[in-house]
């Protein structure tokens, strides 16, 4: 699974294949035209979802039961009409664990959470959290609604989730949903008034990652730093020390090593691209501790891209890094990071890359 | 009857038949619905989850465009053309 990268850009999807050491060659575009947000290979069935924006005729759902060659349009999550809500976009898809077959799960702007047991036929809404009394107090980030973005199932409990949202922070459910915790003790939001800033409710994960090996090891990219918990989330410590910035969308950890992670870093939040026209990627080995910006075969002259949220990804084996960027550029390393080439350069607008 | 006319655009995606439909109805609710019947994955392009006409939609009953773009009430006279178009500021 580490040899083909899924790209979701602004006008269509395209697979990366890897032909041969530090040689990746992409291919045609498929729904060419369409934004598509993100992309899922289910791993237990080698099912691939795409995820599409039709702007004018909102977002659709795709399905490939032959690993990408073809794809049928299957139900798309969405409110009855009495709610009054609107789906305007899928922002995280997961599956669920091997002991359920069909179990996916998709995050949406409005911030809405749904449940599919039958690989995306059909969908329900999951109520309580979608009913959440606090939802009134949920906000959007860099979208006018909330928005749910990260999707993370326990291996060790398929009953356990996390999820995160901009803006309503951290969420856990231990009961497959029935019930949710806020949770984020030693979170920062800089943006709210001086007495709201550690609240959970109020802060904005750009994204929520979790070690496969230590799932309690996560990582945050959060809009104002990097966050790290060891305990599930429950309680999170700030590293000071990432170079060249703290500020980014994207993050990702290893898979078998919660102490390294590595970032995609842009300036700040008013000023979103890389930092001195300069792309690097910035790696932690200690857990949060020391950071290296790792800059060879990345543009250090005239750069300014800026890598979203989806658009970062570690293969399963941690050995190779895949990003793509605001610019249409994409890059992979095949060395955890100290070494990137470019894969390519006039892509469109890149939203999400998914290693399968 | 009025008939109904989809923009072009919406062929990629779907199987629309080869012109426009013709369907009873007294109000733009009425008219689409009736369509949708027989091509229930267009309603979701067509409107929002809440019944109203998707943002970056427009409709023209002849020339004129509809005033109610969240009931979809408006009047369509018997003969009457509706279109169903996409609207310029939805264009990426």
């Amino acid at each position: 699974m580490s040899d083909r990268i899924l790209l979701g850009t602004r006008k269509g999807l395209f697979a990366v294949e890897r032909r041969g050491e530090r040689r990746w060659e992409i291919g045609d575009a498929r729904f060419l035209g369409s934004p598509v947000n993100l992309t899922l290979t289910d791993l237990r069935d080698g099912a691939v979802y795409a995820a599409l924006d039709h702007g004018h005729f909102g977002a659709k759902l795709q399905r490939s039961r032959d690993g990408g060659q073809s794809f049928e349009e299957i139900a798309m999550p969405c409110f009855a009409e009495a709610e009054e809500a609107s789906v305007k976009a899928i922002w995280s898809l997961s599956a669920g664990s091997g002991a359920q077959p069909g179990r996916l799960y998709a995050g949406t702007i409005p911030g809405a959470l749904f449940i599919s047991d039958d690989h995306g036929d059909s969908w329900s809404l999951v109520r309580s959290l979608w009913d959440h009394p606090t939802r009134e107090k949920w906000f959007g980030g860099g979208t006018d609604l909330p928005a749910l973005h990260s999707i993370l199932v326990d291996p060790r409990d398929d009953r356990h989730l996390w999820i995160a949202l901009s803006c309503a922070g951290v969420w856990e459910t231990r009961d497959g949903g029935e019930s949710w915790e806020n949770i984020g003790e030693g979170l920062r939001a800089e943006y709210m008034p001086p007495e709201m800033t550690e609240s959970p409710l109020v802060q904005d994960p750009h994204m929520l990652v979790s070690c496969r090996a230590a799932p309690d090891s996560l990582w945050m990219q959060h809009h104002n730093g990097v966050f790290r918990s060891s305990d599930g989330g429950r309680r999170w410590q700030e590293c000071t020390r990432v170079d060249p910035s703290a500020f980014g969308f994207a993050i990702a950890v290893d898979p078998d090593d919660p102490r390294v992670a590595w970032t995609v870093p842009g300036v700040k939040d008013e000023c979103r691209v890389a930092v001195d026209a300069a792309l690097c990627v910035s790696r932690t080995l200690d857990g949060g501790e020391g950071w290296q910006a790792l800059r060879e075969g990345l543009p250090q002259r005239h750069a300014y891209d800026i890598v979203f949220r989806h658009a970062l990804d570690v293969s399963a084996d941690g050995r190779r890094l895949a990003f793509g960027t605001s610019t249409g550029s994409v890059y992979v390393s095949e060395d955890r990071g100290e070494s990137w080439m470019a894969v390519g350069e006039h892509l469109p607008q890149v939203y999400s890359v998914a290693f399968g | 009857m009025p008939r109904v006319a989809f923009t072009t655009h919406l062929r990629r995606h779907l199987d629309l038949g080869g012109s426009d439909i013709e369907v009873s109805g007294a109000t733009v609710r009425e008219v689409l619905e009736a369509v949708f019947r027989t091509r229930p994955r267009l309603r979701g392009y067509v409107l929002e989850d809440t019944g109203a006409l998707r943002r970056h939609m427009v409709i023209f009953i002849d020339n004129d465009q509809i005033q109610d773009r969240d009931r979809l009430g408006d009047p369509v006279p018997a003969g009457a053309t509706v279109h169903v178009l996409q609207a310029l500021s939805g264009g990426r």
